[in-house]
């Protein structure tokens, strides 16, 4: 069958089930159900501190077929998936689902695991380095699953995907299950990817190198939702973990896409009093709120907030007053863990609250200017982050799809070619985020507005702005570079790329 | 022209190549690696053949190291690789 975003989608896969396919960004609001947990209650006077993760897995009666669940704020320093499943697979357990927020270089055992049965299915929102690689060779038993950062949450509410047990990676817990990021060697500031896993998995084990006497404040995950605690040496590598610092491009490419980005920012009337604004933590992505930030102080704007993944230049602004609070779901470097820390409007957030298209409002409902990148972008506008262009995978949407919906002006900055590849194509390789959803492209060498957004197009009609059609960038791009082959797939589905909604946007195929 | 030396010219900097020239006794010959060999091998290696023929070239192998380089850089490398490679 054909999706919304005109993709050839099969009616049943294999190791998935019956597709839903995609039918619109906007077409899966209204009555929805969560599922109910269940849980094993508390009396007073049980201990939930155990020696080992081994121990941990046979409390809770790890066998073959189970979900554990893994979220990334660690990122590429992350040690407890690795240990895990390594215990995992001296139990000689098999058939294991790992649903993990996101998967980096640093998680290259799991590629054994998959080889071995032992893990058979992976749920993923991003994954790069050797399990992405592996999962595009068809290593993998089942076809991943890659969702959204909303996406996520909302399955698991939803009961779509169930967790039978939630490893927590603790920067410090107390001895009753207590957690939060803030202090500890391995501080990484805002849990908010975990949160889902611990208020809806059958078990939940806390895995820590910073164990304190009780209690722990201030409390991100609370004890409610903790059966147990693991104290190990390390959780993770503190240089994998944060930056010390994210920096702004030096590229004068960079700069310049940057610039325009912040102009049409400027033109399209919505920086004023009351702005919010998000933006991921790439250089260009930064550049774009350097020079917002000289345009707000400039025209003497105060906004409302700024969201996401928060870096430190981000809290610069909002320390400026910029913005009066920040929203947090995960802490991309030192300077965002020390304001997470010390600054009551530096609020955390869950990944249901920041994206799941299913509660009560999200809170990229709530943004105005989201700065998103693309490894391509088609003339549709749709955007591929999930596949390079040679089909691997690479990335995937994080919270790309949930905040191109919710804010009012999604765009995204990219050079209009990348190593003689065009960015702008046909038909992107793989349909991540759809172009409904996209309103700008800008280029250095120009920008292209959404059609879909007439009243856009009517505001910026007497402009400067360098505006042409996508085609015409398109061509633009091609002139440089010539036109590239295409890349060969085989027919079997290696992963399928979840809209937030929980509906198939797109499948990725077995590079050949 | 004949290749009487090894030659180098360009970097392995992004959107450059880094282009090496050897006599070779058997004719031209081309040994390249690209990242982006499946999107555009065919036409980066149909460059390099059509300089060596615009130079009257018969002898050369040319090792490529192609980190996205566009036409007109390729063909500036290979020329100045070769005239490197004369004596």
């Amino acid at each position: 069958m054909i999706n919304a975003v005109k993709r050839e989608i099969p009616e049943y896969i294999e190791g998935y089930g019956k597709v839903k396919p995609f039918m619109g960004a906007y077409a899966n609001y209204g009555e929805v159900r969560k599922v109910s947990t269940k849980l094993k209650s508390v009396k007073p006077g049980e201990n939930k501190i155990l020696s080992s993760i081994k121990e941990a897995l046979l409390k809770c009666d790890i066998k073959d077929g189970m979900t554990v669940s893994f979220h990334h704020h660690l990122r590429n320093g992350d040690y407890v998936l690795n240990m895990v499943l390594e215990e995992i697979a001296k139990l000689g357990v098999k058939d294991i689902t790992v649903a993990a927020s996101s998967i980096f270089p640093c998680h290259a055992p799991l590629v054994e695991h998959i080889k071995n049965g032992v893990v058979t299915r992976i749920y993923a929102n991003y994954m790069s380095g050797p399990v992405a690689e592996a999962v595009s060779k068809g290593l993998l038993k089942y076809p991943a699953i890659m969702h959204t950062h909303g996406g996520r949450a909302r399955a698991i509410e939803s009961g779509d995907l169930h967790i039978d047990i939630a490893f927590i990676a603790a920067p410090t817990c107390d001895s009753y299950g207590n957690i939060n990021g803030v202090e500890g060697k391995s501080a990484c500031g805002s849990l908010g990817y975990a949160i889902p896993d611990a208020m809806y998995a059958d078990k939940v084990v806390a895995v820590t190198d910073n164990l304190v006497d009780y209690p722990a404040c201030p409390i991100e995950i609370s004890q409610e939702y903790v059966d147990y605690i693991v104290k190990v040496d390390e959780i993770g590598d503190p240089k994998g973990i944060v930056s010390g610092t994210t920096r702004i491009t030096k590229d004068p490419v960079g700069l310049k896409i940057a610039k325009l980005a912040a102009q049409l920012i400027d033109e399209s009337g919505l920086l004023k009093d009351g702005f919010s604004f998000q933006t991921g933590a790439g250089g260009t992505s930064l550049a774009v709120a350097a020079y917002v930030k000289d345009i707000m102080k400039r025209k003497n704007i105060k906004g409302s907030f700024a969201a996401g993944g928060i870096t430190g230049y981000i809290v610069e602004m909002f320390e400026e007053g910029l913005f009066k609070a920040l929203f947090d779901v995960q802490c991309f470097d030192l300077k965002a863990v020390e304001s997470y820390k010390n600054n009551r409007a530096h609020q955390g957030m869950s990944a249901s609250m920041y994206g799941n298209p299913h509660n009560k409002g999200a809170v990229v409902n709530n943004l105005d200017v989201m700065i998103l990148g693309a490894t391509e972008i088609d003339t549709d506008f749709n955007v591929n982050v999930t596949t390079g262009s040679n089909g691997i995978i690479m990335g995937g949407s994080g919270g790309h799809s949930d905040t191109a919906a919710g804010s009012k002006l999604s765009i995204v900055v990219t050079q209009l070619t990348k190593a003689r590849l065009p960015i702008i194509v046909d038909k992107v390789t793989t349909v991540t985020t759809p172009g409904e959803t996209i309103d700008a492209v800008v280029t250095e060498r120009g920008i292209a507005i959404n059609p879909r957004r007439t009243d856009l197009l009517e505001k910026l009609k007497d402009s400067n702005l360098p505006i042409y059609t996508i085609e015409e960038l398109k061509a633009m791009a091609e002139k440089l570079t010539g036109i590239p082959e295409k890349i060969e797939f085989a027919d079997k589905i290696v992963a399928i790329v979840e809209y937030r909604d929980g509906s198939v946007i797109d499948v990725v195929r077995q590079v050949r | 022209m004949k290749i009487v030396k090894p030659a180098k010219a360009g970097t392995m900097e992004s959107n450059d190549i880094y282009i090496m020239v050897y006599p070779n006794e058997k004719g031209n010959e081309i040994q390249l690696d690209s990242i982006v060999l499946k999107q555009f091998g065919k036409q980066i290696e149909k460059i390099i053949i059509d300089t060596l023929k615009e130079l009257d070239v018969e002898n050369a192998l040319v090792v490529a190291k192609d980190r996205g380089a566009l036409d007109y850089t390729i063909k500036a490398r290979v020329e100045t690789a070769i005239k490197r490679a004369l004596e």
